[in-house]
C-alpha cells in the first residue's frame, strides 16, 4: 500500500496552530507559576509545619499523584459545574493544572528544603532574622537550586500534559489539532505537525528554564566562569 | 564582682536531653570586657552551655541573663532583644553559601536593623577590614579557605554590634595555620574590649587571652578562676589531668 | 436520564480490569523495548548512543496524548484494522520504553566502574560482564524507580480513552453520558485509580528506603 502524505492544510490553517500554541504557552506558564507557589508553600508546611497542617498536605499530595490528570480535569470542569460552579474550559484547565503541579512541586521542593542544614537556620536565627525572613532569604533559593533540574523537567512535563486539557475543549494546541483533523481528514499529518510544535516548545521551555536558572543562581554562574 | 557590671549571668542551669543530664546546675558571671574560655573534654556540656546562652536551647531549670534580660523568655520582642545583645560564631562557619561575603554580612543589617544599603555596605567594609578580608567582598563562601570563612562569620556577627560574642569551637575544623589566623582575629577583638565567651580546645589561646577560665566536667563547673591562677595551681585532679592531656 | 445505581459502579470496576490489562501490556512492552534502549544509551558505539538518546528526547518531548493519536492514525494508514487496544498498547509501549530506558540507564551507570574493571581483569567478555556482573546489580538499584514509574503507566492508560479504548476513564465518561452525575462518577473513577496506584507508590517508597539502608 502507498500513502500520500499531504500537509497542504498548513497553508490555510497555520494561524490556528499558532494561536493554539500561544494558548498552550499561556495556560502552562500560568499553571507553572501558581503551581510552583502552591507547591512551595505546601513543601514548607510539610517540613516545618505542625502535624495538624502536615497531614492534610500529605493527603493532597498523595491524592493528586495517584490519580490521572485527565480525571482531575473532568472533576474540575464537569464535576464542579454539576455542583453549580460554572467555570470556563480555560479556567478549569488552569485550576486542574495548578492543583496537579502543586502536588509534584511539593514533593520536589520538600527534598530541597530538607537538604538545607539545620545549622543554616540557627545561624540565621542568631543574626536575628525572623522565621519568614529566614525562609525567604536563607532557605528557599538554595533549596530550589538543589532540586532545579527535577523542577524544570517537571515544568516541561506539565507543558506536555497540558495537551490533556483539549478533552474539555480548552482551545489549546491539541484541541486545534483535533479540529483541523476532523475538517481535513489528514489526521496523521496533523498530529505530526503538533508533535513537532510540542517538541519545539519543550526545547524552548528547557532553554528558558536553564536561562532563568542562570539568573536566579548567580553563584553557580560565577563559580562556573571563575573556575 | 558586683551584679551591676555582669553582662552575662548564668545561675543553676540544668539542661537535659531526654534522660541525659548535660548541664547540672551550672553558674558563673561574665563582666563587661572580659574574655572567658570554657574548656573541658568533649561531652562535658560546654557547647550545650554556649547554645543555651545563645537561646538555641531551652533550659529545664535555672536562669541565664544577658545584659539584664532573661534568655528564653517567650515572644518575638524578647528574642529580638537577645539577638541584639548576643553574637554567635559556629564551628562550621554557617555562612550562607548562595550569598557573597558582603551580602552575608549586610543581610541582617538590612533585614533586621533596616539599615539603608549604603550604610550596610560601609559597615560590611569596616568589619571586613577588622578581620583582614577587605579584598573578598564579592567572593562566595566556597571560594574561601576555612579560616577565611570563619573570619567572615566573625565579621558577620560583629557587624550587628553585639554586647557579647559567643564562639563555639570555632577553630576545631581548621588546620593549624588557619587556626592561627582566626585566633589572631579573636585576640584582637579581646584587646578592643569585646566581651567574649569561647568554647575552645586551644589551651595556648586560653592561657594567653582569657581573663577567666571555666573548666567543665560532667555537666558541672568543676573549676573556675582567673587564668594564670587556675593554670598554675589546679585544685582538682580532673583539671590537672585535662591540662596535661591537652599539652 | 438514568438514575445512578450499583450496576454503574460494577461497570466501572469491570472497566478497571481493562486499565490493568493495558497497564500490563504497556509495562511489558515498555520493558522489552526499554532494556535495549538503556543498553544502547551506555553502548561503546556513538551511533547507538545517539540513536537511543534521540528516541528518548523525541518521546519525552511529545505529549503522550499526541503519541497515542499518531499510533492510532498511523496504524490506520498502514492498513491495520483500527483496534484501539493495539493502538493504545503500541503508543504506551513507545512512551514507557523511553522513560524506562532513561531510568535504567541511570541504574546501569550507578554500578561502580570498579565492577567493570574487576570483571575485565577476570577475563569476562562484554556480554558476560553485563549478564553476570553489571545487570544483576543494576536491577537491584532499578526496582524502586521502576515500581514508581508503574504508577505513571497506570495513570496514563487513562489517555487511551481518547482513541476510543474503553478503560476506566472512558467508562466514567460513558456512565456520565447516561446519568449526568459527573462529580460522583469521576470521584469514584479517581478513587479506583487511587486504589490501584497508591499501593504501588507505597511499595516504591518502601523499596527505596530499604535500598538506602542496605547501602
Amino acid at each position: 500500500m502507498s500513502y500520500q502524505f499531504d500537509f497542504s492544510f498548513l497553508a490555510e490553517r497555520w494561524p490556528d496552530f499558532v494561536s493554539g500554541a500561544w494558548l498552550t504557552v499561556q495556560l502552562t506558564l500560568l499553571s507553572i507559576a501558581f503551581g510552583f507557589a502552591v507547591g512551595t508553600v505546601c513543601a514548607l508546611i510539610r517540613v516545618y509545619g505542625s502535624p495538624l497542617l502536615r497531614r492534610p498536605v500529605g493527603f493532597y499530595v498523595e491524592l493528586i499523584r495517584n490519580t490521572p490528570l485527565l480525571v482531575q480535569i473532568f472533576i474540575v470542569y464537569f464535576g464542579l459545574s454539576s455542583l453549580g460552579l460554572k467555570l470556563s474550559a480555560e479556567t478549569s484547565a488552569v485550576i486542574a493544572l495548578v492543583v496537579n503541579m502543586g502536588a509534584y512541586t511539593t514533593e520536589i521542593m520538600r527534598a530541597g528544603i530538607q537538604s538545607i542544614q539545620r545549622t543554616q537556620l540557627e545561624a540565621a536565627d542568631c543574626l536575628g532574622l525572623t522565621r519568614l525572613q529566614t525562609i525567604l532569604h536563607v532557605v528557599l533559593l538554595p533549596a530550589m537550586e538543589r532540586v532545579y533540574p527535577a523542577l524544570s523537567s517537571q515544568f516541561v512535563l506539565l507543558m506536555l500534559a497540558s495537551s490533556i486539557t483539549s478533552q474539555i475543549s480548552a482551545e489549546e494546541l491539541t484541541a486545534v489539532a483535533n479540529n483541523v483533523q476532523s475538517d481535513t481528514y489528514r489526521s496523521f499529518e496533523v498530529y505530526i505537525v503538533v508533535a513537532v510544535v510540542y517538541l519545539a516548545l519543550s526545547v524552548l521551555y528547557r532553554f528558558g528554564f536553564w536561562a532563568v536558572g542562570l539568573v536566579l543562581f548567580a553563584r553557580k554562574r560565577k563559580l562556573r566562569t571563575a573556575l | 564582682m558586683s551584679a551591676a557590671e555582669a553582662v552575662v549571668r548564668v545561675a543553676d542551669v540544668v539542661k537535659e536531653f531526654g534522660a541525659l543530664r548535660v548541664l547540672d546546675g551550672v553558674g558563673f558571671d561574665v563582666a563587661r570586657g572580659q574574655t572567658v574560655a570554657i574548656v573541658g573534654r568533649s561531652g562535658s556540656g560546654k557547647s550545650t552551655l554556649l547554645r543555651c546562652i545563645a537561646g538555641l536551647e531551652t533550659v529545664q531549670a535555672g536562669t541565664i541573663e544577658v545584659c539584664g534580660h532573661a534568655v528564653g523568655r517567650p515572644g518575638s520582642a524578647a528574642r529580638a532583644q537577645l539577638r541584639r545583645d548576643v553574637g554567635m560564631v559556629f564551628q562550621s562557619y554557617n555562612l550562607f553559601p548562595h550569598l557573597t561575603v558582603e551580602r552575608n554580612i549586610t543581610l541582617a543589617l538590612s533585614l533586621v536593623k533596616k539599615q539603608p544599603k549604603e550604610a550596610a555596605r560601609a559597615k560590611s567594609a569596616e568589619v571586613l577590614a577588622l578581620v583582614g578580608l577587605t579584598d573578598k567582598t564579592t567572593a562566595y563562601p566556597e571560594q574561601l579557605s576555612g579560616g577565611q570563612q570563619q573570619r567572615v562569620a566573625i565579621a558577620r556577627s560583629l557587624a550587628l554590634e553585639p554586647q557579647v560574642m559567643l564562639f563555639d569551637e570555632v577553630t576545631s575544623a581548621l588546620d593549624p595555620e588557619l587556626t592561627a589566623e582566626v585566633l589572631a582575629v579573636m585576640e584582637d577583638l579581646a584587646r578592643r574590649g569585646m566581651t567574649m565567651i569561647t568554647v575552645t580546645h586551644e589551651m595556648g589561646f586560653a592561657r594567653r587571652v582569657a581573663d577567666l577560665v571555666v573548666f567543665m566536667h560532667k555537666g558541672k563547673v568543676w573549676e573556675i578562676g582567673p587564668t594564670a591562677e587556675l593554670f598554675s595551681k589546679p585544685r582538682t585532679a580532673e583539671f590537672r589531668q585535662f591540662v596535661s592531656s591537652e599539652l | 436520564m438514568i438514575q445512578l445505581n450499583a450496576n454503574h459502579f460494577i461497570y466501572l470496576l469491570m472497566a478497571a480490569e481493562w486499565t490493568l490489562l493495558l497497564s500490563l501490556i504497556a509495562f511489558a512492552g515498555g520493558a522489552l523495548v526499554g532494556l535495549p534502549v538503556a543498553l544502547m544509551r551506555v553502548s561503546r558505539f556513538a551511533a547507538l548512543r545517539i540513536l537511543a538518546s534521540g528516541y528518548i528526547q523525541l518521546i519525552q518531548g511529545t505529549p503522550l496524548l499526541i503519541i497515542l493519536f499518531l499510533s492510532y492514525f498511523g496504524l490506520g494508514i498502514l492498513g491495520f484494522k483500527l483496534a484501539p487496544l493495539v493502538a493504545a498498547g503500541l503508543g504506551l509501549t513507545l512512551y514507557a520504553a523511553a522513560f524506562l530506558g532513561e531510568i535504567w540507564r541511570g541504574c546501569i551507570e550507578a554500578v561502580p566502574r570498579t565492577q567493570w574493571e574487576a570483571s575485565d581483569c577476570l577475563g569476562l567478555n562484554r556480554f558476560h560482564q553485563y549478564a553476570y556482573v553489571v545487570l544483576p546489580q543494576a536491577m537491584r538499584i532499578a526496582i524502586p524507580p521502576t515500581v514508581g514509574f508503574m504508577v505513571q503507566i497506570v495513570k496514563n492508560t487513562s489517555l487511551a480513552s481518547v482513541i476510543g479504548f474503553v478503560e476506566l476513564a472512558r467508562a466514567g465518561q460513558i456512565v456520565n453520558n447516561s446519568t449526568f452525575e459527573p462529580f460522583v462518577i469521576f470521584c469514584a473513577v479517581a478513587a479506583i485509580y487511587f486504589a490501584m496506584c497508591y499501593p504501588l507508590s507505597l511499595a516504591a517508597r518502601h523499596l527505596e528506603r530499604k535500598a538506602h539502608v542496605g547501602r
